[in-house]
């Protein structure tokens, strides 16, 4: 979903929670939650102390990213070496750009795709689409929001968002038999249309979940096996990865895969994990004769010079969407871009660049409770990140804009607040008088109050009420 | 809060400097009260600052970081010196102990707010840990639900006032469910986003009342003033208290009170 030219409102997310179906909030409600408490479970059954292995894994990213310069073009060199070609793309334009090259240069008509976030970020399939390509989704989550035009609520669990009777419909919709609500149905059907697509196209298409400078090894995990078959079955294998996803070594993946599938999904390990260097070798039976590596920055150096760098360690496991009570209420969509939830409210705006005044509403859509961090397989100090941003978005003026966004706290309202604070006479005067707001109907008060009260009852002012009884304890 | 910030190791002091917090000065006095109660009875000598405001968080938060420092340097200047500053909330124990770092990362006073965040603690870790009393006097026959306060990740403030809590005569802690997730609070959150906050704040409710606890008890009187302000609007029955006033009650059921 490419990022809305519009400003908005700063309450968006709000607003966005508010207008969503009982339906939808309670799938996305439960979804996350269970994926929550299966990950805690997993991790605390697993290992004596699970946050230090968050820390470890935390600095062997900021490390890999920290040295970027030495290990991406040693990932480079090992994959060029093992027989993969490599490609940079500076943003969105040039990756889909190399992708079309190599898919016209082989003839291609039709491609499948693993799942990947990079490809929803450069918007591949519509693009492909437009220039006669077929591409289709094999990850079964992804596959049903693209037969409905939807996009991807969440990280791991695209459509989280919906429940089985809407998949059914969806895949009614599309002409994959009556309506049947079974869930091995569902799949059943899904496997045997995508079995159809592997074996006509020409192309496979996948992300990368960590790439070894050491040996040049890409790792792909899944769970539905569908990476491999979009490699068996073609002759040609495009990897398109961000540039974070670089690790220094192998033996880094032991610490790294252990912690993104409990994290992800609660699974001691994915089903498949893959290690991919390069095309079919000599005397290889099968594998595609071609692969083709693009790395993409697409913004990520920006954010890697930036007081906001260690964002850039998310392994996109989606613990941080699945414990987080914003999310759980408002749902993916709400975040109006790729990456949702706290990482999202981070990333997007940040990815955005130019564009970061479209997206800076989001960082204010947290409570700031910090369960994100406290979660974060890689330790990332979200909470912090969020925080620098609301200051960013302050200095660049780049809050309440929209014609409809009266925000609820009044421009300068806090320049007020801190004239008062800053002077203990007025701060005292302040706690006298404030009683007033005791007798203040709810229509005349000021609307950060009014909201409030909407949702509470007002507790009594009772300003200055401890210093008159410390002062009458001193003198007695 | 990220979870780890400066972890308080200073000696325990005996004068002890409390920084009331603006929430007690406008609405909650019987809190403060009872924190400088708690305090003599554990032979602190409190002194009060007059001149102190706000920690500064409410702009911290709101992103308007060039309020947040004016007011954070007020704060500052207010409790200068070496005495121990004990607040009765976690939440500005950590604007003081984690927020305002991140505030004045780039700032020349950089190392005064540090020398402030090392000597601050929230109540009950400066009775545990700086004072090393694990042990509560006085009677409460309650069952009670704690509400860990988002602002206590990551730190020991939760434990120190669990551990309070249980060794007083008669209570019973009691789990409720999804303990760890947001009350839905957080400041200016509450008012910015008022349905999802409204939503956080009635799941809250449900689970807490769902074990039918006499009492609910947090150490931050923000998440009280919002769980409590919106169960009263929905209706719904509900004793709260913050940790400081059970404490004190409790003392005066021994007749042990200062």
């Amino acid at each position: 979903m490419s990022t809305n030219a519009d400003r908005h409102p700063p309450d968006a997310v709000d607003r966005f929670a508010a207008a969503q179906g009982d339906d939808r909030r309670a799938a996305v409600r439960l979804g996350s939650k269970a994926g929550h408490e299966k990950r805690t479970e997993i991790l605390f059954r697993d290992y004596a102390d699970p946050d230090e292995l968050r820390r470890l894994a935390g600095a062997i990213k900021q490390h890999a990213l920290d040295h970027l310069d030495v290990y991406l073009p040693r990932a480079e060199a090992q994959l060029r070496a093992h027989g993969a070609q490599v490609h940079f793309a500076a943003d969105a334009v040039e990756a889909r750009d190399h992708v079309l090259a190599i898919l016209r240069a082989r003839g291609a008509l039709g491609v499948v795709k693993s799942k990947s976030m990079v490809t929803e970020e450069i918007e591949l399939g519509p693009f492909l689409a437009r220039h006669g390509i077929e591409s289709i989704e094999t990850d079964l989550g992804e596959f049903i929001v693209q037969i409905d035009d939807d996009h991807p609520s969440h990280i791991v669990k695209p459509i989280i968002h919906k429940n089985r009777r809407e998949i059914a419909n969806s895949l009614e919709r599309h002409g994959l038999g009556p309506y049947d609500d079974t869930p091995e149905v569902i799949t059943r059907r899904a496997r045997a249309f995508l079995r159809n697509k592997y074996l006509s196209a020409d192309a496979g298409i996948t992300g990368a979940n960590f790439v070894s400078a050491e040996s040049g090894r890409l790792v792909l995990v899944t769970n539905e096996g569908n990476s491999r078959f979009c490699l068996a079955a073609t002759g040609c294998h495009i990897a398109l990865v961000g540039i974070e996803k670089i690790v220094p070594r192998d033996r880094d993946l032991g610490v790294l895969l252990n912690v993104l599938a409990r994290s992800a999904t609660g699974q001691q390990l994915s089903v498949y994990t893959e290690f991919l260097r390069g095309p079919r070798a000599p005397g290889q039976v099968d594998g595609p004769e071609e692969m083709h590596v693009i790395f993409l920055d697409n913004g990520r150096t920006g954010v890697l010079a930036s007081e906001y760098r260690e964002i850039l360690r998310c392994i996109r496991c989606g613990a941080c969407l699945n414990v987080c009570p914003v999310y759980r209420q408002a749902s993916g969509h709400a975040y109006r871009g790729v990456y949702s939830g706290p990482v999202g409210a981070v990333l997007s705006p940040l990815l955005a660049g130019s564009d970061f005044a479209t997206l800076s509403d989001l960082p204010k859509a947290s409570s700031l409770c910090g369960a994100c961090n406290e979660v974060c397989p890689v330790d990332i100090p979200i909470p912090d990140l969020l925080l620098r941003l609301r200051d960013r978005a302050q200095r660049a003026g780049t809050t309440s804009v929209s014609a409809d966004a009266t925000p609820t706290v009044p421009p300068g309202a806090m320049t007020a607040w801190a004239e008062v604070a800053t002077r203990p006479w007025a701060w005292k005067g302040a706690l006298a008088t404030g009683g007033l707001m005791n007798h203040l109907p709810q229509a005349l008060r000021p609307k950060p109050l009014r909201v409030w009260g909407q949702n509470h009852v007002q507790a009594p002012w009772r300003g200055g009420a401890f210093r008159k009884w410390l002062a009458q304890r001193r003198r007695a | 809060m990220s979870a780890r910030g400066a972890v308080n190791q200073s000696p325990p002091p005996r004068r002890v400097s409390l920084m009331a917090t603006c929430l007690c000065d406008a609405f909650f006095d019987d809190v403060a009260q009872a924190t400088v109660e708690v305090l003599e009875h554990l032979g602190c000598e409190v002194a009060f600052p007059e001149d102190q405001t706000c920690c500064a968080q409410p702009a911290f938060n709101a992103g308007e970081w060039d309020s947040a420092r004016r007011v954070a340097r007020h704060t500052l200047g207010v409790f200068r010196g070496d005495d121990a500053v004990v607040v009765p909330s976690g939440s500005c124990a950590r604007m003081v102990d984690h927020g305002a770092l991140l505030l004045f990362e780039n700032e020349p006073d950089r190392p005064e707010v540090e020398g402030l965040a090392q000597r601050t603690w929230e109540l009950c870790d400066f009775i545990v840990r700086g004072l090393g009393v694990t042990r509560w006097p006085g009677r409460l026959k309650a069952r009670v639900a704690f509400h860990r306060s988002c602002h206590s990740r990551g730190t020991r403030y939760a434990e120190s006032a669990l551990a309070l809590l249980r060794s007083i005569d008669g209570v019973e802690v009691v789990p409720f469910g999804e303990g760890e997730q947001c009350c839905g609070f957080g400041g200016t959150f509450s008012v910015g986003f008022p349905h999802i906050s409204r939503a956080m704040g009635t799941l809250k409710i449900d689970h807490v009342l769902a074990v039918k606890p006499d009492l609910l008890v947090s150490a931050d009187s923000s998440c009280l003033m919002h769980i409590g302000g919106l169960a009263d609007r929905l209706g719904r029955e509900m004793q709260r208290q913050h940790v400081a006033v059970v404490l004190r009650d409790a003392l005066k059921s021994s007749g042990t009170a200062a």
